[in-house]
């Protein structure tokens, strides 16, 4: 038998957006977050560096410097009239946060201390200023700590080791999702007004990738099967500095602390391309010089990577040699980025203090997602039309706030910042509006059945074949570097992959915690988001931010300054739809 | 390299009580035990049942005892415990009710979590100016070490009081107790030692060492109990 619940207000995960959410509905309606593993084991747990908001704690700052840096990063496809609402309300975010007991580093005189990132700038001076608040390098993991803590003070109602599998909309309606219960295999059907979606990136389509096992794209592939579209998917962030081959991320706090990439000359590169900001240009950027340095023989021992140097003496000789009168040492490394020099000496076997660390771009995060305004609201078409009682935020989500590219530190504050206005516009929405009657026996069966038919079927693929070869084929031809011919090829080989997942064959028959099932069952999600990707691409035949075409080098804003939506109802269709800009118009993007 | 995995294996659909397999792996030495594990799931065995996220030692999913000793599989590298032809032992952590394979009932763990008042608290008016608390840097640094708590269960689950009596709260939720009592900006320090003071609290910790040796973030747990407990004797926070 089927179990059914009834809240007003549902989120659908517990990482940073996901909690902010619940903590601002559950202050005015009976609310429930649903996660598929506990909520501290979310992947904004991982999150190193920063979130960024012009406190200007440390030097001169302003909101609109952020606004305009945020757009700038974005390669102007960010919605800026979304931009300005969250570089404003970032400020009040950090503070928030501050307030519900976060440990940030501290300047001498006890406010909330700051460092620099990537693309983030003095606009008089084009010179990086200090906005990214941190603690330590783990800002990300004492973010969901803080939220998950006031979440319990609270009494916010979880169900834990819930996956969910299927949303239910009905008229252009969403009256809640269907979910399997990991420990007994049971589905529940969740009944609600209001459902926030907050289920984070789907960076697993990529081998190598920062992205956590459980970034999967479920929800994402869900509201697709059911007819919605998702929003500029071509876009996904390949970050300049994971760790050579196994993709494990760097923070970029690294180089806000001074890093530089080196090449087998032992040449601080980026100078070369981008004279200001060098090593702190914006990731796109960075890891486009990092496979050209590559390309042209110039890897370290003429292979597929170069170095992050991060040696104390060698830091100092970069600040010396830009004029800048910093000077640091190993125990100041270490206090500022004890994880990512843990992650070098544990998984590469290097000390950075002492050694440069091998890197190479890893799939990070994705800019595309579900399209919503700005107050969190999912979108069902081109025209703004809106799905009545569906909502989404976080990195699922697509605003747009990040355009084509995101600067460093600016998911965090997209977390919490329209976190919670998805959270109030929930509370608000549920106060004047009525349950909608759903079928609840039906909505259970076809979630069953869903599961059913990969428990039950009888072919002769292995799962991690097909995700294997998914995997490869993204890696190398939806990367980085994408041209036509290789794209259609990805698209090929993705609905071969398609046609081999239905004869998929599981070893698990059973329901208890049968982790064969949901990661096949995942594997579905992501075959079915590589392929609109890979379609999204295609079809842009420009390259800006994170999509990059060597057979169309340029940024054409007569044709593409507009966001695509694509929707898969048996065949693919994509449309566009135009990017607002108000205050800043588009230039040339130079660093 | 060659290893054999030697993992204990629990089905609770079709078990009556658990048993070990073993399974022979080709990895490279710099591969984490995660990854073998990942290999005899995705090659061999689908049925093997465990958790896993981050996979690089944050998110406190796969906690297990390997060889014998808590560790998380995704920060432990084969090469670190085993040479070619070796065989390393999996299996559940100990303390908390097995579920299936290498997957234990973590909900015992955090009803311990939550007893110890796990948030800020600070009644005062926030700053008339609208802007943060402050906080010195020293102050700041003196409970940098238990923020870093991923809340994975490696400590806990290998403390002999735990396992002698599942009522003890645990070195993680000291840990966490810990965090707060030494945030000069917490004002509830009292009534979680009052908690910890009781009789399944901070006491049955007999400095086994077990929980410092066993935490994959390196927190003197030990001593972080250590300072708790001259709190309470003393009535002085510091
Ligand atoms: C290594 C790393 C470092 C980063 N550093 C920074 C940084 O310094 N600054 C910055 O701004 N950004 C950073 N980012 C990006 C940022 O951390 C993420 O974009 C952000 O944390 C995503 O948060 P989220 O709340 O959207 O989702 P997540 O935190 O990923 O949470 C997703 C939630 O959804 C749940 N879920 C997923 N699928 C289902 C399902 N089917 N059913 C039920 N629940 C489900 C999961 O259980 C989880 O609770 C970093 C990212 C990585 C990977
Ligand atoms: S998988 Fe996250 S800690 Fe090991």
């Amino acid at each position: 038998m089927p179990q059914y619940h009834q809240f007003d207000a549902l989120v659908v995960g517990a990482g940073g957006a996901g909690l902010m959410a619940a903590l601002y509905a559950s202050k005015g309606v009976n609310t429930a977050v649903i996660s598929k593993l506990y909520p501290t084991r979310s992947h904004t747990g991982t999150a190193q560096g920063g979130i960024s908001a012009a406190l200007g704690n440390l030097e001169e700052d302003k909101w609109e410097w952020h606004a305009y840096d945020t757009i700038k990063g974005g390669d102007f496809l960010c919605d800026q009239d979304a931009v300005d609402i969250m570089c404003r309300e970032a400020i009040d975010a950090v503070i928030d946060l501050e307030h519900m007991g976060l440990p940030f580093d501290r300047t001498p005189d006890g406010k909330i201390s700051q460092r620099r990132f990537g693309g983030h700038t003095n606009n008089e001076t084009k010179k990086p200023v200090m906005r990214a608040c941190h603690a330590a390098d783990r800002t990300g993991h004492m973010i969901l700590q803080t939220l998950y803590q006031n979440c319990i003070k609270n009494n916010v109602k979880f169900f834990d080791e819930f996956q969910v599998i299927d949303v239910l909309i009905e008229d252009g309606k969403c009256n809640g999702v269907v979910a399997v219960q990991l420990a007994t295999g049971e589905i529940h059907v969740f009944h609600s007004k209001a459902t926030l979606i907050a289920t984070g990136g789907f960076g697993k389509m990529w081998k190598v990738t920062s992205n956590a096992h459980s970034l999967t794209g479920d929800l994402p592939a869900a509201v697709l099967r059911r007819g919605l579209p998702l929003e500029d998917m071509e876009f996904f962030q390949f970050h300049p500095t994971g760790v050579y081959k196994l993709g494990i991320l760097l923070s970029e706090a690294a180089r806000g602390e001074g890093a530089v990439f080196i090449n087998d000359k032992g040449e601080r590169f980026m100078e070369r391309y981008m004279p200001t900001l060098k090593d702190l240009a914006p990731r796109d950027i960075c890891s486009r010089c990092i496979y050209t340095e590559i390309r042209e023989g110039r890897g370290i021992g003429g292979k597929d990577y170069v170095y992050l140097d991060f040696r104390p003496e060698q830091i100092n000789k970069y600040f010396e040699a830009d004029g800048n009168p910093k000077r640091i040492d190993a125990h100041y490394l270490e206090t500022r980025l004890p994880d990512i020099i843990e992650f070098a000496r544990v998984y590469q076997g290097i000390d950075p203090i002492k050694e440069p660390v091998p890197i190479q771009p890893t799939a990070h995060y994705a800019m595309g997602g579900i399209p919503t305004d700005n107050d969190a609201r999912v979108l069902a078409d081109e025209t703004g039309r809106i799905v009545e009682g569906l909502y989404a935020a976080g990195e699922v989500a697509c605003v747009s706030v990040h355009g084509a590219n995101r600067l460093g530190t600016n998911s965090l504050v997209d977390l919490v910042v329209f976190g919670k206005r998805g959270g109030i516009a929930m509370a608000e929405y549920c106060k004047q509006a009525s349950f909608r009657p759903i079928h609840r026996d039906a909505a259970a069966k076809a979630g069953a059945a869903q599961l059913d038919r990969i428990r039950n079927n009888n072919g002769n693929e292995r799962p991690h074949a097909i995700r294997k070869e998914m995997q490869a084929v993204m890696d190398e031809k939806v990367g980085v570097y994408r041209t036509g011919a290789g794209l259609e090829e990805a698209i090929d080989k993705i609905h071969e992959l398609q046609a081999r997942y239905k004869r998929i064959r599981i070893d698990d028959k059973g329901f208890k915690w049968n982790t064969d099932l949901m990661e096949a069952w995942e594997l579905g999600a992501l075959l079915d988001l590589a392929e609109v990707t890979a379609f999204a691409a295609l079809a842009r035949t420009e390259s800006r931010g994170g999509h990059y075409r060597e057979d169309y080098p340029n940024r054409d804003d007569v044709n593409f300054l507009k966001h695509s939506m694509v929707w898969k109802n048996g065949t693919i269709t994509l449309k566009y739809k135009p990017v607002r800009i108000t205050r800043i118009p588009p230039q040339e993007r130079k660093y | 390299m060659k290893i054999n995995l030697k993992i204990k294996r629990f089905n609770p659909e079709t078990d009556k009580k658990p048993h070990w397999e073993t399974y022979a792996v080709e990895v490279e030495p710099t591969d984490r035990v995660l990854d073998a594990l990942h290999d005899v799931k995705w090659n061999q065995d689908g049925t093997l049942a465990l958790r896993r996220s981050c996979a690089h030692g944050v998110c406190g999913s796969d906690a297990m005892r390997i060889n014998g000793r808590n560790m998380l599989a995704c920060k432990v590298l084969i090469q670190n415990i085993a040479k070619d032809g070796d065989t390393i032992t999996v299996e559940p952590i100990l303390g908390l009710p097995v579920v299936k394979d290498l997957i234990v009932d973590m909900e015992p763990f955090f009803a311990h979590y939550r007893a110890v008042m796990p948030y800020l608290v600070n009644n005062d008016p926030l700053p008339a100016n609208g802007r943060e608390r402050l906080q010195s840097p020293a102050d700041r640094e003196r409970y940098d070490d238990t923020t870093k708590c991923i809340l994975c269960a490696a400590c806990t689950t290998s403390c002999p009081s735990f396992w002698a009596r599942g009522e003890y709260v645990g070195p993680a939720a000291i840990v966490q107790a810990h965090r707060f009592i030494f945030d000069s900006r917490d004002q509830a320090a009292q009534q979680r030692l009052e908690i910890l003071s009781a009789q399944d609290g901070v006491w049955r910790c007999r400095t086994a060492f077990n929980c410092t040796e066993a935490c994959p973030r390196g927190i003197q747990v030990t001593k972080a109990i250590g300072e708790v407990k001259e709190a309470l004797r003393t009535g002085v926070i510091r």
